[in-house]
């Protein structure tokens, strides 16, 4: 049947009822008797299912959904909104599942009216519209953005996505800033330029310039489509492995300069305590992995068990993750799922086989400059007992109970 | 015999200047193939002087940026208290037990992390405030009233006297308590853990 004659209406010997109706109608008015012994698997909400080899399903649509079986749900607070890193499979964060970090909310911008101003120590200052930005020779690229505060702990019953929730991955597609900067004629004595928001925090930040020169881009997509507006619509910076608040989204404007601005977000935010002094510009988010199953709350059986999670670092690639299962004891290294990216979430899996006794399990992950994730006991040692939030990226241990019920093992640090 | 042998040289002549000049076409292709991005791709508009004046907000610690314009403690106290004490509180204090909208702005008796022992250059402050507050109203603010609310800030945690007026000279020469206390970051990956 050719297209052209698949929504035309179908003559019956009663009255015309188009062949959508025909094909598709019949799903939602489906209902399933609560005796079924499926029914209890069913949530509620859910439609009700008859045989599906039975009926045929819904015409081809305009967009897809998800299974209404499948419901992974970002977890938001006033500030932030963490990704469900337990309900993913691999390394790609599905767009609208995307953590999110603002100052002052998600700006909502016309992207015929977008533009990018850049000034500063250049020849020539410019200013460059979504279309001029989108003409340039463009480049995509996986990596990972994480928040630098992206660590939580406390008590037994968090999930992966309250502990560290706020590190998610996509393909980005953009141009190099280097690309825009060798237009704009840049002063060889600039030393840092300045990213500005065009939220109504107007958020900046210090960047040193090297990071445009090696790998710094501004993107438009986001997985393929258009960036989100979460993610910083119609455009954002992207700083490969560097901590999430430098990622400036709606980036509106930069400006070359050869100081740095000591912005509130530089300062007061995103600094910490080291010993008796406070760190600043810290750029890079030191490697760190997590053990995604079985974590909180999910429950295993004894036998087999494919130990699985994801491993990163802002410094390059990840060399290797070794994974314990006997509380740190003996470590034995994982399988990486190639390729593995530079600066990216790299998904490991462990075969275990799980005999019931009571333990713990743990990941560490080393990357390709020889540094190992640490004990929360190590960051404590270099940095002092008034640690902070930032840039904690510790080994995580997961109990395994002799029921098989799975619990985080907070670990104390105040 | 010779008209053979000079025919053949004018032939060699010819065959090999063709030879010389296809190398050179050939090596200045190749190059022109590396080089095959333009000087410039000629997208986009040049800035004006106005364009930037418009969005060039950002101050730095050695006062670029700061606008001209004044402002006191006495106009700061009335400012804060009508557009900033809703959230951050009365006198910008934390106060024990109750979670205000905004965070401390005045260092308290507890531990907070604010402007009077954590901040490195009041120069932030002048810059923060006027692009990003009040929160519900940001950059709503005049430069005068952004050096009056400085000011009283600055009184408040005891960095400046009552009687300073803040503007483009005063503010950027203020010294912040916390500023010895900045470090740039030493870690650069490796197996020690900084
Ligand atoms: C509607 C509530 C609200 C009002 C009114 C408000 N603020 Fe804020 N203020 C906030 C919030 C929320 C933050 C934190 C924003 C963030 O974390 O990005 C903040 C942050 C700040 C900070 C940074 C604090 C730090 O430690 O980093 C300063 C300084 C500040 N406000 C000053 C002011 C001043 C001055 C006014 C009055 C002109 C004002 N605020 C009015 C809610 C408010």
């Amino acid at each position: 049947m050719s297209m052209e004659q698949q929504d035309k209406p179908v003559k019956t010997t009663e009255k015309k009822i188009s062949r959508r109706t025909l094909l598709g109608g019949a799903l939602a008015t489906a209902i399933l008797p609560v005796t079924s012994v499926f029914a209890k698997y069913i949530q509620v909400g859910v439609p009700a299912i008859p045989d599906p080899t039975k009926q045929p399903g819904p015409l081809p649509g305009k967009v897809g959904t998800r299974s209404p079986f499948e419901s992974p749900v970002k977890k938001p607070s006033d500030i932030s909104s963490r990704t469900p890193l337990q309900d993913l499979y691999s390394t790609i964060t599905p767009s609208d599942l995307h953590f999110e970090r603002h100052h002052a909310g998600v700006p909502s911008i016309d992207p015929n009216q977008y533009e990018l101003l850049i000034h500063g120590m250049v020849e020539r200052p410019m200013k460059f519209s979504l279309h001029d930005l989108k003409r340039f020779p463009s480049v995509t690229r996986t990596c990972f953005i994480e928040c630098a505060g992206n660590f939580r702990t406390g008590k037994e019953d968090m999930t992966v996505q309250e502990i560290l929730g706020l590190t998610s991955q996509s393909e980005w597609t953009g141009v190099m800033l280097s690309t825009l900067f060798r237009e704009l004629g840049v002063n060889p004595k600039a030393t840092w330029f300045l990213a500005e928001g065009g939220d109504a925090a107007v958020l900046t930040r210090s960047i040193p310039i090297r990071k445009a020169w090696d790998d710094a881009m501004i993107v438009y997509a986001q997985n393929g489509e258009a960036i989100r507006p979460e993610q910083g619509y119609p455009a954002r910076l992207l700083l490969p492995g560097w901590e999430g608040n430098t990622n400036v989204k709606w980036l509106r404007r930069i400006e070359i300069s050869d100081a740095p601005y000591f912005t509130r977000e530089e300062t007061s935010k995103y600094t910490y305590p080291v010993k008796d002094k406070i760190r600043m510009f810290s750029f890079e988010m030191d490697a760190r992995s997590i053990i995604t199953y079985p974590s909180f709350p999910q429950t295993i059986e004894r036998g087999w068990i494919e130990i699985r999670g994801i491993a990163w670092s802002g410094r390059g690639k990840v060399v290797k993750v070794e994974v314990s299962t006997d509380a740190g004891k003996n470590w034995i290294e994982a399988r990486l799922q190639g390729p593995v990216l530079e600066k990216a979430h790299t998904y490991f899996r462990h075969l275990w086989h799980w005999d019931g006794s009571e333990t713990e399990i743990l990941s560490r992950v080393t990357d390709e400059t020889g540094y190992t994730q640490p004990t929360l006991k190590q960051l404590i040692d270099a940095r002092g007992k008034d640690i902070g939030g930032y840039h904690m990226n510790p080994v995580t241990a997961w109990r395994i109970k002799r029921d098989g019920n799975v619990v985080f093992k907070p670990e104390n640090h105040k | 015999m010779l008209k053979k042998l000079k025919l053949r040289r004018s032939h060699a002549l010819i065959f090999g200047g063709i030879t010389i000049i296809g190398v050179v076409i050939w090596l200045w292709l190749s190059y022109q193939n590396k080089q095959k991005w333009p000087e410039t791709f000629g997208y986009g508009k040049t800035a004006t002087q106005q364009d930037i004046t418009k969005l060039d907000i950002d101050i730095r610690p050695d006062g670029k940026g700061l606008p001209s314009g004044s402002g006191n403690v006495a106009e700061g106290a009335v400012i804060y208290t009508n557009k900033c004490a809703a959230c951050h509180g009365a006198d910008g204090k934390e106060i024990k037990g109750v979670k205000l909208p905004g965070p401390p702005l005045v260092v308290g008796g507890g531990k907070t992390k604010t402007i009077g022992n954590y901040w490195p250059y009041a120069t932030t402050l002048f810059d923060y405030v006027r692009r990003a507050m009040p929160y519900n109203a940001p950059g709503s603010l005049t430069d005068d009233e952004v050096y009056s609310l400085c000011a009283w800030l600055l009184n408040e945690n005891k960095i400046i006297k009552a009687n300073q007026i803040m503007n483009a000279r005063t503010l950027s020469k203020v010294e912040m308590p916390a500023q010895k206390l900045f470090i740039v970051d030493d870690r650069k990956g490796g197996p020690e853990v900084k």
